[in-house]
């Protein structure tokens, strides 16, 4: 029976009722009383020398208030990155300055030159048009292959050139990995990109920036998914302002995806412009805005070759990738391809040797950083295209060779650093096969061909690493922060809860699900216990939430916490019924003495700790408030298996997703209903990605997909009801909720189950084309398949000149 | 500046605004109607759909000043007289058709017209006029649930197809 409440249950959203009646808060629906706005002028060309900025016409404009320029950020400090990665040869990664506002130079098409403050919007943006620019335009570098030949133009004119790192991994396993695959029985190479694409989360970003002059105090509203990270970046390393003056609010948030985790320069403006104009300042983003100043993600460019032996054991992997870091180095943006991704190509299988070659290029257009899955998604649809490509090379069933191959031994160390705790990957394919009905697969192909289309089937396992991450180990990797978490549980005189988080919801749910667990645990109605997060004021130091660690690391702190107020609630209950506090035991929201009828409701114990007039005052301190925070000991390993039908239309490349299915392995569940959501949104991303979604630029570097009428938003017609299942659960051993995470899943799992599908459809319309680079619109699935004979040459050269994302034509949205 | 007025969820209200002010700027701003949301500039993500004169409308592609006299919907006014939530709002909560809510309010506001014109719409029927709604957080799998629930059909047996 599903229960009701508390862990398990599927608890109705309480934050529903506001976000359903517009009661919603926003941060653009924040406005401080003399607030005045912002507009920045941005750059329109991709690489520029600023000759000369004249705003002497603008100045007088109506309603202006001040004109900002990179002059006066010179005093202030750069956008900070958070992750050092050091390459192999030992050396630290190049790091470029990343001014507030730029100096010198403009290095991509929406770069912010001038800020311009008004009492309106409006007035701000006449007056930004009336600003004289003198930009000497340079010759961009766009495609990443050719940022790192020699005499290419330098996006940074003081970095030795474009590469900011090339990193090994495991680079010991280097020679090793070569020999095997030299004397390797088989071995399939697949070149493939991982498309450049843009997070989007339907609620743009907004700063809003206040100073008090009474105290010296500032204050930052923005659209964050972890507001203590905004505070200790901005305050420390580019304003210099200590954080116990600084508070920022990420109230509710609409969306993040990855692309709110970062730090911005408009956070950074707002704040300290409204000291400089002795106002409040507000920023508003507009959607043509997001596209060319929000993080964008992906953009990896790989070879990747799997070697097997005669029984079709995988013995071998190496990859090179070329990632791309945009014109600056974003908050996590080096980490993603490393430590994201080189260590999840295990995959699911025991592949013994593995090597990872990424080199990470500057280029000149917006930085990339973590989407949803950040690396992992990269990992899997190499690994995942390159096993599919293997089995049909080899003539085996694809299932069977990744069943083959799959770990089936718990804890297993991987050759690529991580230690994967549990998992039955065995079981969620088993479970996959049910629930996609992968047997009546023939009879829908049969169907689907009367209709004179083409069906196919492609499926594919994933793993993920979540649950990010313990510090002592990021540490040592590069990151320059700890990845604990921390939550303080306030337990009131009448016996409600608030727990105050470090995690953010901005659409996971935390403020329905949190409570679950702190109910259970008491035994006490879901409605006593509140979540406070979003705001550093009354929310201790916590780094916030990405990479599906909310409830891993979020949640086990708070379960500590709760342990702690539940381990002093009970040494008072046992002061007042007079016994021994090992005698005590707390159920159902009631103190119980084991052996006698003696009883206490929480209710009379919380109420003790604050007028305690009957209370172990010698021993305790009155009052019942904990905090505390947890530092995970490893990564958490959330897998499964995916199954995607594709019917292609053979007359016009079009492809429907007909079924999706997904079987994935969270460990414990919390909520269902709340998984489940997490895991359609991830797959309809993820089907976005295979088919709809290019983040494209041309040649000179003017981002051609920058509004929705150009980068190809997946809507409710692109895709189908999905069938997703959580049954299979292998509770992760080293946290005390014993769960995984469950939020980027459906976005690492479902890309290649959707290219694989797309393929085998293809093949079984007698077309022999073995790839077609993402997202495989009409026309790229068209040219593949009519420049495919049945002849395998000739189908990679069809596919790429369909419109490559490495070739950064607008081929995917044609 | 001229003053605009119009009557918004059965109230009348009026505002001095530009010639340029859109709808959804004047309802944000000057009314507080925070409800409505902008997800974007060119008319494509329907965050902002209200109803102008009991059609859906985009109001970001419309002057407050062409409203002059009309009658306005927004998400405000979407609840039960005694403050419960409305039929659609509740199917939305019950089938989780909703996660950060920012694409919310248009998406309750358009649900609500098109049963207005469709009162019984397939899962195909309601896929095809959420066309100008985008949501990034639920894949729109419960969104469609919500809004057949909505419409009193039996939702129970929706999986894979
Ligand atoms: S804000 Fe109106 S359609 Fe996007
Ligand atoms: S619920 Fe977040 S965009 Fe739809």
């Amino acid at each position: 029976m599903p229960k009701d409440t508390g862990i398990g249950a599927s608890s109705k959203r309480r934050e529903d009722v506001r976000f359903l009646t517009g009661d919603g808060n926003y941060t653009d629906d924040i406005n401080v009383h003399g607030q005045a706005y912002v507009h920045f002028l941005r750059s329109d060309v991709a690489h520029a020398k600023i000759n000369g900025i004249d705003t002497s016409a603008a100045e007088g404009m109506p309603g202006v208030i001040r004109i900002f320029t990179g002059k006066d950020f010179e005093a202030v400090g750069g956008l900070p990155c958070g992750w050092q990665v050091t390459d192999r040869h030992g050396q630290p990664m190049q790091e470029p300055k990343h001014p507030v506002l730029a100096h010198g130079k403009v290095r991509h098409v929406g770069d912010p030159i001038c800020a311009v403050v008004a009492e309106t919007l409006a007035q701000a943006r006449d007056a930004a048009e009336a600003i004289e620019l003198d930009l000497e335009i340079l010759p961009a570098v766009i495609n990443m292959k050719e940022a790192v030949k020699d005499g290419a133009p330098k996006v940074h004119d003081d970095l030795t050139s474009n590469l900011c790192y090339d990193w090994g991994f495991v680079e010991e396993n280097r020679a090793a990995v070569d020999e095997a695959i030299s004397k390797a029985a088989h071995v399939t190479t697949l070149e493939l990109v991982n498309n450049r694409l843009i997070a989007n989360p339907m609620e743009p970003r907004v700063a809003v920036g206040q100073w008090e002059k009474g105290t010296g105090d500032y204050t930052l509203y923005t659209t964050s998914q972890n507001p203590h990270v905004i505070r200790l970046l901005m305050g420390a390393f580019v304003l210099g302002i200590p954080e116990h003056k600084l508070r920022v609010v990420a109230p509710d948030v609409g969306g993040g995806f990855g692309s709110k985790i970062f730090h911005y320069a408009e956070e950074a403006f707002c704040t300290w412009a409204a000291k400089e104009c002795r106002r409040p300042v507000k920023w508003t983003s507009t959607r043509s805005e997001a596209f060319m100043t929000d993080a964008h993600g992906r953009d990896h460019v790989t070879r990747i070759e799997l070697a097997l032996d005669a029984d079709h054991n995988f013995t071998a992997l190496r990859t090179e990738t070329y990632a791309n870091m945009g014109a600056y180095l974003s908050t996590f943006a080096p980490s993603v391809p490393t430590w994201l991704h080189g260590t999840l190509m295990a995959g699911n299988y025991k592949t013994p040797l593995i090597y990872v070659n990424v080199k990470a290029v500057f280029t000149n257009t917006v930085p990339v950083d973590a989407y949803r899955g950040a690396g992992r998604p990269e990992a899997t649809f190499q690994l995942e295209r390159v096993i599919d490509k293997a089995a049909r090379e080899l003539g085996v069933d694809p299932i069977e060779l990744r069943r083959k191959n799959f770990v089936t031994e718990f804890p297993y160390a991987t050759p690529v650093a991580v230690e994967y705790d549990t998992g039955d990957y065995n079981a969620t394919m088993d479970k996959l096969i049910e629930i996609a009905d992968i047997a009546g697969f023939e009879a829908r192909a049969e169907e689907s061909k009367k209709k004179g289309l083409w069906r196919g089937l492609g499926v594919n396992s994933y793993i993920e690493a979540c649950g990010i991450a313990p510090s002592n180990l990021v540490g040592q990797l590069g990151a320059r922060a700890g990845l604990y978490e921390s939550a303080t549980v306030r337990v009131n005189a009448t016996g409600g809860l608030v727990v105050m988080t470090g995690s953010h919801s901005h659409g996971q749910g935390h403020e329905t699900a949190f409570p679950q667990v702190v109910a259970d645990m008491i035994g006490i109605p879901e409605d006593m216990v509140e979540v406070v997060h979003g705001d550093t004021a009354n929310t201790p130091m916590g780094m916030g939430t990405y990479g599906s660690r909310s409830l891993a690391v979020g949640g086990s702190a708070m379960v500590r916490a709760t342990e702690k107020i539940i381990a002093k609630a009970k040494k008072i209950a046992a002061h007042i019924m007079e016994a021994s506090d090992s005698d005590i035991e707390l159920k159902d929201g009631k103190f119980t003495v084991a052996g006698t009828d003696k009883s206490l409701a929480w209710g009379d114990v919380t109420l003790a700790a604050y007028v305690p007039h009957n209370y172990p005052l010698k021993d305790m301190e009155p009052g019942l408030e904990e905090t505390a925070f947890y530092d995970p000991n490893n990564f958490t390993y959330p897998a499964g298996a995916y199954a995607c039908e594709v019917e292609v239309d053979p007359e016009t490349g079009k492809v429907t997703v007909a079924r999706f299915a997904a079987a994935d392995d969270f460990g414990n569940i919390i909520n269902p209903m709340i998984v489940d959501g997490q895991v359609h949104g991830g797959i309809a991303q993820g089907i976005g990605q295979a088919l709809l979604e290019n983040c494209a630029y041309d040649e000179a570097g003017q981002l051609i997909s920058a509004s929705y009428m150009d980068y190809a938003m997946p809507r409710a017609d692109d895709v189908p009801f999905y069938s997703v299942d959580h049954s299979c659960q292998t509770p992760c051993t080293h946290n005390p909720l014993g769960v995984k995470g469950c939020g980027e899943a459906g976005a690492i799992g479902s890309p290649p189950a959707v290219v694989n599908a797309v393929i085998d459809a293809l093949q079984r319309g007698g077309k022999n084309v073995t790839h077609i680079d993402m997202p495989l619109s009409p026309a790229r699935v068209w040219a593949a398949m009519n420049g495919a004979t049945a002849n395998e040459g000739a189908a990679q050269p069809a596919a790429r000149d369909s419109g490559s994302a490495e070739g950064r034509s607008l081929g995917g949205q044609v | 500046m001229a003053k605009v007025s119009m009557r918004v969820n059965g109230k009348s209200v009026s505002a001095d605004v530009e010639g340029r002010t859109l709808l959804v700027e004047m309802l944000r701003g000057p009314l507080g109607l925070t409800g409505t949301h902008v997800g974007c500039d060119t008319s494509q993500c329907g965050a902002c759909v209200v109803h102008v004169n009991g059609k859906a409308v985009k109001a970001c592609t419309m002057f407050a000043a062409e409203a002059e006299g009309a009658e306005v919907t927004t998400i405000e006014g979407m609840a039960n007289a005694d403050g419960s939530l409305g039929t659609i709002q509740q199917a939305f909560q019950d089938y989780h058709g909703l996660q950060c809510g920012f694409c919310t309010p248009g998406m309750v506001m358009s649900a609500a017209a098109l049963l207005k014109d469709n009162p019984k719409p397939t899962e195909s029927e309601i896929r095809h006029y959420l066309e100008g709604n985008i949501c990034r957080c639920t894949g729109y799998h419960n969104i469609v649930k919500a809004i057949q629930a909505a419409s009193g059909q039996d939702v129970g047996a929706i999986a894979a197809e």
